[in-house]
């Protein structure tokens, strides 16, 4: 999935003379359109949802079983953002437009912080006791699946920064950053698991996910048919 | 809009970018801005927030007088309030959701209501729902109710022993099974139209449960009419049982030599068997049964064995493997 170098990319297409496309040189780094209000909007609106449950908290719009409601609403929302995530490059390729590429990160840590939400609140409902929770990991495939994405979502959010890319070289950054298709499938089975009888909701979202990876492998082997 | 400032740095990439209006620059940022999280944050809300049903359901009418002390087989918790009761509530005919059965019960239409008694019984009978109730003093009973999911209320509940209503059509000597059936119309009950259980719903006890004195069939709640959500206008009630067991809106009562075949224990066999006695040692294959949240309280406690009938009911199941038996 070759999809880091964007700006580069858009640089490209700014090469403007028939001279400048024959004799390629370094694309100028120069900034597609600043966009201020882009990623400021993105972190708020992703962080709205957590005002949102604790208003409900408050006013005990969480229903007569709060710690249930409050772990269901931020695993859905952890899901949501991880998908949207996902999203972001194939809606580049489809559409040509740079920002999704641009808010992919925050999406990404957006997903993290729910999903940490999500177990902090299950502690909360196990009353932190590591044996209980130890017995919930291990034997219960529900919850095993749930903890393996959350762990899996631990180094990719430690290593989110430009800086780390610089450290590890972009090709292994890329790689360990691929566990993510890893944690969104975990995280489906999760949900899927969750439910007790209506699977419409982790069916759509598998369906989703399935029609985001089925866009990336159709642009990948078109882009390997053409080399 | 007076061209810039005179305090603002000249700039001198000028040629490269149009000429910066910052007032209406800040406008536009700040529009985009909100729509960004207005469409992100309004998204994500109306994806995954719920918010709990705030709007209580009249109450009924008044069924029963100023609660007498205690009987025998009360407990003395604190009864859950009436609000949470009947608005939080596992009742599929009337969709998935906890608040859905409130939402949707007007659609249950609970007069008139015939229920039929028959199989191995010597005076099967067809009896309409208030004649049915006539027929009995009605006791109230504070139960414990612990459903499979980990929450669990304290009911008082309002109705007559099952064993009452047994003795009257006389189980004959093949009689060892009592299979419940629901109504089933997907114009009362909406949940039905989506084919998420089989419908009707149907549960069943072994005789000897079914005869048990703690066995009830509820017609009422905190001295009221039964609301239709909490399965009017006639339930069963077994309390050392999860929740499920407890069929709602019964129309049909019937008595069996084999083992009936069990709504829930059909969709999920290796989840939800026919016994379902709450048993904090034996696991949900996806969560632990071990504790369990009061509604109306933060942290969990600890779920009792028989949910705390064991006294009263654990003799039924002696010899039996209750972890194969779930």
């Amino acid at each position: 999935m070759k999809d880091f170098p964007v700006l580069s990319r858009q640089g490209r297409s700014e090469g403007g003379t028939e001279q400048a496309r024959a004799a390629p040189r370094p694309a100028p780094r120069r900034a597609s359109r600043p966009l201020p209000w882009l990623g400021p909007g993105i972190v708020v609106g992703g962080l709205l949802p957590v005002g949102g449950l604790l208003l409900d908290a408050v006013t005990g719009a969480l229903g007569a079983n709060p710690v249930q409601r409050a772990l269901l609403q931020t695993g859905q929302l952890a899901l949501a953002l991880l998908i949207l995530s996902l999203a972001c490059t194939p809606l580049r390729l489809l559409t040509g437009w740079t920002w999704p590429a641009r808010v992919r990160k925050a999406l990404g840590l957006l997903a993290f912080v729910y999903a940490a939400l999500h177990f902090l609140i299950y502690l909360f409902d196990h009353a932190f006791t590591p044996g209980v929770v130890l017995e919930d990991v291990l034997k219960r495939p529900f919850v095993t699946v749930g903890f393996a994405a959350l762990v899996l979502l631990v180094p990719l959010a430690l290593t989110s920064t430009r800086d780390a890319v610089r450290r590890m070289g972009f090709a292994r950054w890329q790689r360990l950053h691929q566990l993510v298709y890893v944690a969104v499938g975990l995280g489906v089975l999760h949900y899927w698991w969750g439910v007790k009888k209506d699977h419409t909701a982790p069916l759509i979202a598998a369906l989703v996910v399935a029609a985001l990876f089925a866009v990336r492998l159709l642009r990948q082997r078109r882009a390997r048919a053409r080399s | 809009m007076s061209g810039t400032p005179p305090d603002l740095p000249e700039r001198d990439d000028a040629e490269q970018t149009p000429p910066v209006r910052p007032r209406r620059e800040f406008l536009k940022n700040a529009v985009l801005f909100t729509g960004t999280v207005a469409l992100l944050g309004g998204g994500l809300e109306l994806l995954t927030r719920r918010p709990g049903a705030a709007a209580e359901s009249a109450p009924g009418e008044l069924l029963a007088q100023a609660r007498r002390p205690l009987g025998p087989y009360d407990t003395s918790e604190a009864v859950t309030p009436y609000a949470q009761a009947t608005t939080y509530n596992n009742f599929y005919e009337f969709g998935l959701g906890k608040d859905d059965p409130a939402r949707l019960a007007g659609s249950l239409k609970t007069r008139p209501w015939t229920v039929l008694i028959d199989g191995e019984v010597r005076k099967p009978l067809r009896v309409d729902i208030d004649t049915l109730e006539s027929w009995f003093p009605l006791e109230d009973r504070i139960y414990r109710m612990r459903c499979v999911e980990g929450w669990s209320m304290v009911m008082p509940w309002l109705g007559f022993p099952l064993a009452a209503l047994l003795r009257r059509v006389e189980p004959n000597s093949k009689a060892k099974y009592v299979k419940f059936t629901a109504l089933e119309d997907p114009k009362q009950f909406p949940g039905q139209r989506s084919s998420v259980l089989a419908w009707p719903y149907v549960e069943g006890l072994r005789l000897d449960e079914a005869l048990h004195p703690l066995t009830f069939m509820a017609v009422g709640l905190q001295g009221r009419v039964l609301p239709n959500q909490n399965g009017a206008p006639l339930r069963l009630v077994v309390p050392w049982k999860y929740g499920f067991k407890s069929i709602k809106s019964v129309v049909r009562i019937t008595l069996t030599r084999e083992q009936p075949q069990t709504t829930w224990a059909l969709a999920a066999p290796d989840e939800y068997g026919f016994y379902a006695n709450v048993n904090p040692a034996v696991p949900h294959p996806r969560w632990s049964q071990a504790t369990e949240r009061r509604i109306g309280e933060l942290r969990r406690r600890p779920t009792l064995p028989f949910n705390g009938y064991a006294d009263q009911v654990a003799h039924l199941y002696s010899g039996m493997d209750l972890r194969r038996f779930f």
